[in-house]
C-alpha cells in the first residue's frame, strides 16, 4: 500500500499521512500552492494582492495587542491611547504599526483595484472575484470608519458626526436610522462601545471570510495576467498551462522580494513620519473629543477624501449623499459596463487608455480636494472632476464598444 | 540603544526625505506669517532648560497629565534627586504625572476657560504655532486680560510671560481697497521692557517649545534610532530574498 502511494507521489506514513487520511492537507497545498499555475509574466501590479494579505495579518495582530490595553469608553479611550503610546512596553510601535497599516491598507487596495482596471481582471470569467473584492472594499471602509472613532480625538468625534448625519438625509427613515447607528441621540459612550464591537469582532470576521472566498474564487478560474490571456487555453501534454508557473515556489519567492520592499517603505513611515504630515494621523486628533467645539476644518482621513469631495460638490445634502454612495458603488458594475472584447490595456485603443487616465487623475484630484476647505475654486473643481469620475463609468458601455482594439496574441509576452 | 557613527546622518536624511513627501502646513490663525520655531530636539541642554521653564512658568495653570516625571528624567539625563529638587513642585513620587493644583472649575471661572492640558499641544497645533503664540501677545485695552494674541485672537490666556518679555503694542494698518477693509499686521513695538531682551526671550520660548514637542512624543528619538536598524535589517534580508528568487527562477524561460 505504502509503496503504491510512494509511486504516485503521496506521503508515506508518519504524521503527514495520518493527517492526510483525515483531512485533505497535501491536496489543498497542491491545489492552492505547488500546483496552482499562474502566468509567468506578472509585473509589479500583481504584488498588491499578497501585500493586502500581509497588511491584513499585520492589522489583526497589532489590533489584538491594542485591545489588551485600550479602554472603549468615552471617559477613558483617549487616555488609554496615550497610555499605550507612553507606558505600555512597545505600545508606541504597536499603535504606529496599526495606524500606518490602516492607511497602507487603502493605498494597496486602491492599487490592487486599479490593476484590475488596467488588465480587465474583472471581466468574464472573473466577475464574481471582482464582486467579492468590492464587498471586501466596502467592509474595509466600514472597518476604517469604525476604528477611527476609537481614539476619541476631536477628528474621531466630528468626522463620525458628519458621516453618520449623512444617513439623516434619507427621507422618512433618516432620523430613526441615525439613532439606530449611534444608539443614542448624539455620538456618545454608547456609540463608541458599539463601534468597538464592530471594529474588533464583526467586521474583521467578515473580512477574513470574504478574503477566503475571494481567493477560492480566484483559484477556481485562475489568475489573469498583464496580457489578459487565458493561459489555460494553451496547455502542454502534462496538462499544465504552457505560460503558467507554480505559485510555490516561483511566485512566492518573487512575492517575498516584494513584501520586503514594501516593509521597507512601510517602516520608513512608521519610524520616521508616523503621522505623515497630518495625513495618516490628523493633527486635530491629538486633542480629546470636545463636544462643545468643532475643529476649524473637518476632513476625513485621506482615503475617504475622494468620496468626501463628491459629497461636498453637491449643494443639496440628500443628493450629495446619493452621489457619494453612487461613486462608491459604481465600480461594482464594471464587469457589465465594460463591453470591450479584450481585457488588457495593452490591446485596447486610445479611447479607453485616455478614459482610464482621466479617471485616475480625477480620483487623485478629488482626493486632494477633499482635504481642502469647501469654498470657491475648490468646489468648482470638485464638480468638474466628479463629472469626469461619473462619466468614466456611465459612458463606458459606449466608448468601449467603439474603441478600436488590437489583436491579442495566443501566448503571453515574456522577456525572461 | 546601540549607536554607531553615521546613524544620525541616516536618520536626518530619511526624515528630510519623508518631510518632503508629507508636507502639510498647519492651518494658521488668519493670515499670520508663522516664524519657524527652529527647535533642536537632539539638544538635551535645551530640553532641560525647557523643562525648567515649563515647571516654573506653565505648570501653575497647565497640566501635562500623561507625562511622568521619571520619563522626563530618563531622556533628559536627570537623576531622581534632580527631578525632586528642581521640577517636582507638587508631586511626591517620580512616577507621578504632571498634574495641576488649580481646580478645573475654579480656573474656568477665573479665566473663562480651563487652561488646556499641554501634553500633546505641540503635536496638535505644531511647534511653530506654540512658538508664535507665546511671542504673539500684545496690549489690548478691550480684553479682560489686557492682552490679545496675534496667533489666537480672543485667547483667554493672560500674558503669563510678561515679566520676561515685557509688553508689546501691535502696529496694525487698515487698508481700504475696492471698498474692502483689510487689516495688516506690521510688527510689534515694545512699550514696557521685560527682564530679557528679544533674543533671550526667543531662546526662552524656543527651549520651552522644544520641551513641549518632546513631551508630546517622548519616544520620537528612540523610534528614529530603531528605524535605522530595522531598515538595515530589511536591506540585508532583501539581498538574500532577491538571490533566492533569482536561483528559483533560473529554469523559467
Amino acid at each position: 500500500m505504502a509503496r503504491i502511494e510512494a509511486e504516485v507521489g503521496r506521503p508515506q506514513g508518519g504524521l503527514i499521512q495520518w493527517i492526510d487520511d483525515r483531512f485533505p492537507l497535501i491536496e489543498t497545498l497542491r491545489y492552492h500552492a505547488t500546483e496552482y499555475y499562474a502566468s509567468k509574466n506578472f509585473n509589479i501590479w500583481y504584488v498588491f494582492g499578497v501585500l493586502a494579505m500581509v497588511v491584513l495579518v499585520l492589522q489583526l495582530v497589532t489590533g489584538i495587542f491594542l485591545t489588551m490595553n485600550y479602554k472603549p469608553s468615552a471617559a477613558d479611550a483617549f487616555a488609554s491611547v496615550e497610555y499605550i503610546m507612553r507606558d505600555v512596553e512597545w505600545g508606541w510601535l504597536i499603535r504606529y504599526l496599526h495606524s500606518t497599516g490602516a492607511s497602507f491598507f487603502f493605498i494597496i487596495v486602491y492599487l490592487h483595484m486599479f490593476r484590475a482596471m488596467l488588465y480587465g481582471s474583472y471581466k468574464k470569467p472573473r466577475e464574481l472575484i471582482w464582486l467579492i473584492g468590492m464587498l471586501i472594499f466596502f467592509m474595509l471602509m466600514a472597518e476604517a470608519f469604525a476604528g477611527y472613532l476609537l481614539p476619541w480625538g476631536q477628528m474621531s468625534y466630528w468626522g463620525a458626526q458628519v458621516i453618520i448625519s449623512l444617513f439623516g438625509a434619507i427621507p422618512w427613515i433618516g432620523d430613526a436610522l441615525v439613532e439606530i447607528i449611534r444608539g443614542d441621540y448624539s455620538i456618545s459612550d454608547i456609540t463608541l462601545n458599539r463601534f468597538f464591537a464592530l471594529h474588533v469582532v464583526v467586521i474583521p470576521l467578515t473580512l477574513i471570510g470574504l478574503v477566503f472566498v475571494h481567493i477560492v474564487a480566484l483559484h477556481e478560474v485562475g489568475s489573469n495576467n498583464p496580457d489578459g490571456i487565458e493561459i489555460k487555453e494553451h496547455k502542454g501534454p502534462d496538462g499544465i498551462p504552457l505560460d503558467g508557473i507554480a505559485f510555490h515556489p516561483y511566485h512566492t519567492s518573487k512575492d517575498l522580494v516584494a513584501i520586503i520592499i514594501f516593509l521597507m517603505v512601510f517602516s520608513a513611515v512608521v519610524f520616521f513620519a508616523p503621522d505623515m504630515g497630518g495625513y495618516f494621523l490628523e493633527h486635530a486628533n491629538f486633542e480629546p473629543a470636545n463636544l462643545t467645539a468643532t475643529p476649524e476644518h473637518i476632513a476625513p482621513v485621506w482615503y475617504f477624501t475622494p468620496f468626501y469631495a463628491i459629497l461636498r460638490a453637491v449643494p443639496d445634502k440628500l443628493w450629495g449623499a446619493i452621489l457619494m454612495a453612487a461613486a462608491v458603488l459604481l465600480p461594482v458594475f464594471l464587469p457589465w459596463l465594460d463591453r470591450a472584447r479584450v481585457k488588457s490595456i495593452r490591446y485596447r485603443g486610445w479611447i479607453y487608455k485616455s478614459a482610464l487616465a482621466c479617471f485616475a487623475i480625477s480620483f487623485l484630484v478629488l482626493g486632494w480636494l477633499g482635504t481642502m476647505p469647501a469654498e470657491g475654486i475648490y468646489v468648482l473643481s470638485a464638480r468638474i472632476f466628479s463629472a469626469i469620475y461619473f462619466a468614466f463609468f456611465l459612458l463606458m458601455p459606449y466608448y468601449t464598444t467603439v474603441d478600436k482594439t488590437k489583436p491579442v496574441p495566443d501566448r503571453v509576452v515574456y522577456h525572461g | 540603544m546601540v549607536s554607531f557613527p553615521g546613524c544620525n546622518v541616516i536618520v536626518r536624511g530619511l526624515a528630510v526625505i519623508l518631510s518632503f513627501v508629507a508636507v502639510q502646513s498647519f492651518a494658521a490663525g488668519g493670515s499670520v506669517q508663522m516664524e519657524a520655531a527652529e527647535i533642536d530636539p537632539g539638544s538635551v541642554m535645551s530640553l532641560q532648560r525647557g523643562a525648567r521653564n515649563f515647571m516654573n512658568y506653565c505648570s501653575g495653570c497647565h497640566s501635562a497629565k500623561y507625562v511622568r516625571y521619571n520619563t522626563i528624567g530618563k531622556y533628559l539625563d536627570l537623576s531622581e534627586q534632580q527631578l525632586i529638587d528642581n521640577l517636582m513642585f507638587n508631586a511626591e513620587k517620580t512616577f507621578e504625572t504632571i498634574r495641576v493644583a488649580m481646580p478645573a472649575g475654579d480656573s474656568a471661572t477665573w479665566f473663562g476657560k480651563t487652561p488646556p492640558d499641554l501634553t500633546l499641544m505641540a503635536r496638535a497645533k505644531g511647534a511653530d504655532y506654540v512658538y508664535n503664540f507665546l511671542k504673539g501677545f500684545y496690549l489690548d485695552a478691550d480684553s479682560p486680560t489686557g492682552v490679545d494674541n496675534l496667533v489666537l485672537a480672543g485667547t483667554s490666556m493672560p500674558h503669563a510671560l510678561w515679566e520676561l518679555q515685557g509688553f508689546n503694542e501691535a502696529i496694525i494698518n487698515e487698508v481700504t481697497e475696492h471698498g474692502e477693509t483689510t487689516v495688516h499686521f506690521e510688527g510689534f513695538e515694545q512699550v514696557t521692557p521685560g527682564s530679557m531682551d528679544a533674543e533671550d526671550y526667543d531662546d526662552f520660548v524656543r527651549d520651552t517649545v522644544n520641551f513641549l514637542a518632546y513631551i508630546a512624543e517622548p519616544v520620537r528619538a528612540e523610534r528614529r534610532k530603531l528605524g535605522v536598524w530595522v531598515l538595515l535589517y530589511l536591506a540585508v534580508f532583501l539581498i538574500i530574498a532577491y538571490l533566492l528568487k533569482k536561483q528559483i527562477w533560473k529554469d523559467v524561460s
